[in-house]
């Protein structure tokens, strides 16, 4: 007989995040939109994994595999929702390790022509789920942790 | 720790916290049980830790990868200038 030996000691519980980067390219927003859009232009800076594929169109999808040799297997799988060209992608995406989901996200990438360049704008939502993640070294920093986490859930509260 | 020792150092008011201990309660990752007057939060297993390591990775992880964007967008001008599909 099988048990699953999961929730019993772990439960179950749910975190959601937000974190935002921008960054300035001093190229047209066509040329980084490009780089995003064009399969091989992506995998250059994307992606340090063999298996990359990339199927870029609204309902198409992105798939990223990869791990330590020997060990768990991440896998990332993106669906794409909204492509504006050169102004806007969104899409939402999946984090495996092995069988384990991790993690659930939309991101939203805006670029925006800026004098000398394109601004390009990251938002990445998440929901993290049931605490997975690498297993093994549990650190200190609660507290901090806490608080960490309610300006976090602050700033994601006054961006909605 | 109780709400209100919890709020003290927060620049936000104490009702603000307690709509967000309320939220981390619901998340599984917060317990808070009420003695007298006083309301008091404690955390619950790995959680917290394991979504903050969450959040640090994919930011760093995406910091990287923009860095490497700006580096392939420089590579690129320095040896062929690719075609611009923006008018």
């Amino acid at each position: 007989m099988t048990t699953a030996p999961v929730a019993a000691t772990t439960g179950r519980s749910v975190v959601h995040a937000s974190f935002v980067l921008e960054r300035i390219y001093p190229v047209t927003p066509g040329r980084v939109f490009l780089a995003w859009s064009d399969a091989e232009a992506k995998a250059r800076w994307f992606s340090c994994h063999e298996g990359y594929t990339l199927d870029f169109r609204v309902g198409g999808r992105e798939s990223n595999r990869g791990g330590p040799p020997g060990g768990p297997v991440y896998a990332c799988d993106a669906l794409f929702h909204d492509i504006v060209p050169n102004e806007r992608i969104v899409y939402s995406y999946d984090l495996r390790r092995d069988d384990t989901l991790i993690s659930v996200s939309l991101v939203t990438v805006e670029f925006t022509p800026v004098e000398g360049g394109t601004r390009l704008v990251f938002t990445e939502q998440g929901a993290f789920l049931d605490g997975h993640d690498t297993p093994g070294h549990r650190e200190h920093g609660t507290r901090l942790g806490f608080e960490r986490l309610l300006a976090e859930l602050e700033r994601a509260a006054c961006e909605t | 720790m109780a709400v209100t020792a919890l709020a003290e150092p927060l620049p936000m008011s104490l009702a603000a916290v307690l709509q967000h201990v309320r939220v981390l309660e619901a998340s599984g990752i917060v317990r808070s049980e009420k003695l007298g007057r006083v309301r008091t939060c404690h955390l619950q297993s790995g959680a917290l830790r394991a979504a903050e390591r969450w959040i640090t990775k994919r930011r760093t992880m995406w910091e990287h990868r923009l860095d490497r964007l700006g580096e392939f967008l420089a590579e690129q001008d320095a040896t062929s200038a690719p075609t611009d599909p923006t008018p």
